[in-house]
């Protein structure tokens, strides 16, 4: 972490993807940075928060993407340099704001990070390709390939964006934000903290007529920015004076594929690397397409540049024969890696690899390779919150699943997410499901989720008068993406002390009558509220409120707190598995037909000691 | 080891992939050998996966160095070393690994996930493990490193370091002592750097400890 703000130039570092970005805002003079907590983006921002003070910069850990976004765009509006992050969805719930930040511009570089995740390593929605934005939203491009280049592009982007007053993109995915690699350090530049919003500009005031001028002026900007595309040395070509007459053209983290299958079978093909994959360089591709036989496009994940080299083959080459997603030659769904580009140049060149990755994975499949799947960890205040919900409904209740931990209940024994959409949508859908159907119906949100998406949910419940209960999980944190604090805390990004704002406070002001705050750990309590609000005829909510039990730990290490152990007394055990089979702790474990309590796992929270029918369960001395 | 190309100049590269479970220090480890790496001049990437899969669940990170490094994934077969902190991860990763050049170095400590009970699945013996790397494998050592870091710290999440240690002392990674030192007190913050470097000590002087070699 210390290397980031190392001001030693020309100094080799080792850094994450996310770091490097990080890095290359700083040698830009950035002044303001926001965002909402996100993998595969979440470190950009947790960095700037643990630099924030010595670097001598703005940072805030916003409600939601949008209002990151709105905020990072007053700052540029103002003079100051600023940039934004977030995850694939984050770009479309800031969406409603970045379409006319590209209309309206901006006066200090202001660099938009959207981090896609090809594979859904950490991601519950879509795999979305957010180089679409770009071109709908016509905001230019950049895509790094490795650490080194996030950090140069980051500059790149603010530069850009600086000289020609627009937004620009930087588009990353999991293997280059959570890529680690060797990094050449440049200056840190100190950079404008402070700047001064001048009324003198009417494109601010995004309004008709105004708009269709603004809209004029940035197909203008576009003009010139594909010029610029067309000689930026981030769009080059390899071998070109190579006889292959099949091309290569790729961008982002698969232009490492390409190079190392092109090693691995002793190629040398032509290959045009994009770094500004918008607006592309046209005549650079037309340039570069004209005399080859068969071109294969590599890019993650939708076939953009596919399609868009197709078109510009038409004018220059209309008998070049494509390869790649369109024709099955690249897969269309999930993340791309190495063994798929070599795959495809072995079978368009007949040139053996001598590496057969099918074979080993067919080997691979012949063994019993049991799962591990992520689950909630012991203590886990989510996991007493289902368990105390399922024994009062069973099964017979529709559960609405919703963004953060608790999407872990999606596994069994507790199986309490039957659908999920996006942050916010258990208590949308839940509230459409009540109101055509008489099932049971409860919705589970965390507390950082309600804060960012899930107000307006509530409210329109209220407003349009279902009966669903809304169960709050209230664990203190934005647990899931690293521990970022959120509004219900009380702690700013810049780590300092702000106004709590109770979830119970804004429940009742958002009209609901039934709401109870309930500890999860109190089984008992908890299960009493589930079976009394399930009865009500208008929305109840209960905010289950219990610390992060990662975060509890730490802080009762800190504060010398003794973590209790438990431990099964085998002469009261009648093996009924309640702990294990319907509880579902992972410091439980059966040997020899009997329970056993990992004490290494165990981290005391006692639930177990209250859910065990003979009350075989206790403290250890 | 160095690789010698076609042509005959040496382009060395040097594949791991560490594995285990969320908490083991995966990333940790991840984090110093790519540092230690850079510390000998070479270029190095690695590839980690963050959130979550962190809970508890399996996770394989990539590691790569040499003289350049485009991919910070390792190709299947590909693996020089396969780091496994625990032996069902070692299975899951094993198709990185080939006859030709692969040594996996594997903890025998066996974490089960509670989902093996719930779901009354079967988790592989040490056994089955064994059997199931040979066809991925140039070799397999496997060895007590979660009860010798708990011996030696009362903690067994330190088997990492002692792994580290005994990797490096039988050259299975190759890099310098000096270097993998200079890794450590790059990735580790100052105050666990002692306690890390006693058990990456404990690993590096270790002998007879694998229970198969």
């Amino acid at each position: 972490m210390e290397s980031i703000l190392l001001n030693e130039y020309g100094k080799k570092v080792i850094l994450l993807g996310n770091e490097a970005i990080v890095r290359g805002a700083l040698e830009a003079g950035v002044g303001f940075s926001s965002t909402y907590p996100g993998t595969p983006a979440s470190e950009i921002g947790d960095t700037f928060s643990e630099i924030a003070k010595d670097a001598n910069l703005y940072f805030e850990y916003s409600t939601n993407e949008k209002v990151a976004l709105e905020a990072a765009a007053g700052a540029a509006l103002c003079g100051v340099r600023s940039m934004v992050s977030f995850k694939q969805y984050g770009l479309n719930v800031s969406s409603d704001s970045a379409f006319p930040l590209a209309y309206i511009g901006v006066k200090a570089g202001m660099v938009i990070v959207v981090a896609d995740d090809p594979n859904c390593w950490s991601s519950a929605q879509s795999e979305q390709d957010s180089r679409y934005y770009a071109r709908l939203a016509h905001i230019p491009m950049l895509e790094p390939s490795d650490s080194q280049e996030c950090k140069d592009f980051t500059k790149i982007a603010f530069d850009l964006s600086e000289k020609f007053n627009i937004p620009l993109l930087l588009r990353t995915t999991t293997r280059v934000s959570h890529g680690r690699g060797v990094v050449k350090l440049g200056k840190i530049v100190e950079g404008k903290k402070r700047g001064r919003f001048n009324k003198d500009s009417i494109r601010f005031r995004n309004f008709p007529p105004y708009i269709m001028e603004t809209h004029e002026e940035l197909h203008k900007k576009l003009s010139e920015l594909r010029r610029i595309s067309e000689e930026i040395d981030i769009n080059f070509s390899l071998n070109e004076g190579s006889e292959n007459d099949l091309g290569i053209v790729t961008s982002g983290v698969t232009f490492n594929y390409v190079m190392d299958a092109l090693q691995d079978l002793k190629l040398d093909l032509p290959v045009l690397k994009l770094g500004m994959t918008y607006p592309i360089p046209d005549d650079k591709i037309r340039n570069f397409i004209k005399d080859l036989k068969s071109i294969l496009i590599v890019e993650e994940i939708e076939p953009i540049l596919e399609e868009s080299v197709s078109a510009l083959a038409k004018d220059v080459n209309p008998e070049l024969e494509f390869y790649g997603k369109k024709n099955g030659y690249l897969p269309r769904s999930g993340e791309l890696k190495e063994w798929h580009v070599l795959l495809a140049i072995s079978k368009i060149t007949g040139v053996k690899s001598q590496f057969n990755p099918i074979a080993q994975k067919e080997e691979y499949k012949k063994l019993s390779v049991v799962k591990r799947p992520p689950v909630m960890c012991p203590g886990c205040p989510h996991r007493a919150s289902f368990f105390a919900t399922k024994s009062v409904v069973g099964e017979d209740a529709v559960f609405g699943g919703d963004i953060g931990c608790y999407i872990l209940g999606i596994y069994p024994p507790f199986e309490t997410q039957d659908f999920v959409f996006s942050m916010g949508a258990s208590e949308g859908v839940i509230h459409g499901i009540k109101k055509v159907s008489d099932q049971k119906a409860i919705a589970f949100i965390g507390d950082s989720t309600f804060f960012h998406a899930g107000i307006p949910g509530l409210i329109n419940t209220v407003y349009n008068g279902s009966n669903p209960l809304i169960i709050i999980l209230d664990n203190r944190s934005t647990a899931m993406t690293g521990h970022q604090p959120h509004p219900g805390v009380g702690v700013t990004g810049m780590g300092e002390k702000s106004k709590v704002i109770n979830i119970e406070d804004i429940v009742r002001a958002c009209g609901v009558e039934n709401v109870m705050v309930v500890d999860p750990f109190n089984v008992k309590e908890m299960e009493d509220a589930v079976r009394e609000y399930l009865q009500k005829e208008k929305v109840s909510v209960i905010v289950a409120k219990r610390e992060c039990q990662l975060l509890a730990i730490r802080r009762k290490k800190r504060e010398g707190i003794v973590i209790p152990r438990f431990g099964i007394d085998q002469s009261l055990c009648d093996g009924c598995g309640i702990c294990l089979y319907q509880f579902g702790c992972p410091a439980i474990f059966i040997e020899n037909d009997k329970f056993f309590i990992d004490k290494d796992l165990c981290t005391g929270c006692a639930v177990c000691v209250r859910i065990c029918p003979k009350r075989a369960i206790k403290a250890m001395k | 080891m160095p690789k010698k190309s076609d042509k005959g100049d040496e382009i060395m590269e040097f594949n791991i992939i560490i594995t285990g479970i969320g908490g083991q220090g995966v990333l940790t480890l991840t984090n110093i050998i790519t540092w230690s790496a850079l510390k000998e001049g070479l270029d190095a990437k690695a590839s980690e996966l963050h959130g979550l899969a962190q809970r508890g669940g399996a996770i394989a990170c990539h590691l790569r160095f040499g003289d350049k490094i485009y991919s910070p994934l390792v190709l299947e077969g590909k693996a020089d070393l396969v780091f496994a902190l625990e032996p069902l991860e070692a299975l899951r990763s094993c198709y990185f690994g080939s006859k030709k050049r692969t040594v996996f170095l594997v903890n025998a400590h066996r974490s089960i996930p509670s989902s093996i009970f719930i779901a009354k699945e079967e988790y592989p013996s040490l056994n089955y493990v064994l059997d199931a790397l040979k066809p991925f494998s140039n070799k397999v050592i496997l060895i007590d490193a979660s009860e010798m870091a708990k011996r030696a710290t009362g903690d067994a999440i330190m088997a990492n370091m002692y792994m580290l240690g005994y990797a490096c002392a039988k050259k299975l990674i190759p890099l310098k002592r000096e270097s993998i030192l200079n890794g450590i007190k790059e990735a580790i913050p100052e105050r666990y750097i002692e306690l890390n470097r006693k058990v990456f000590d404990l690993g590096f002087e270790a002998n007879n400890v694998t229970i198969k070699d």
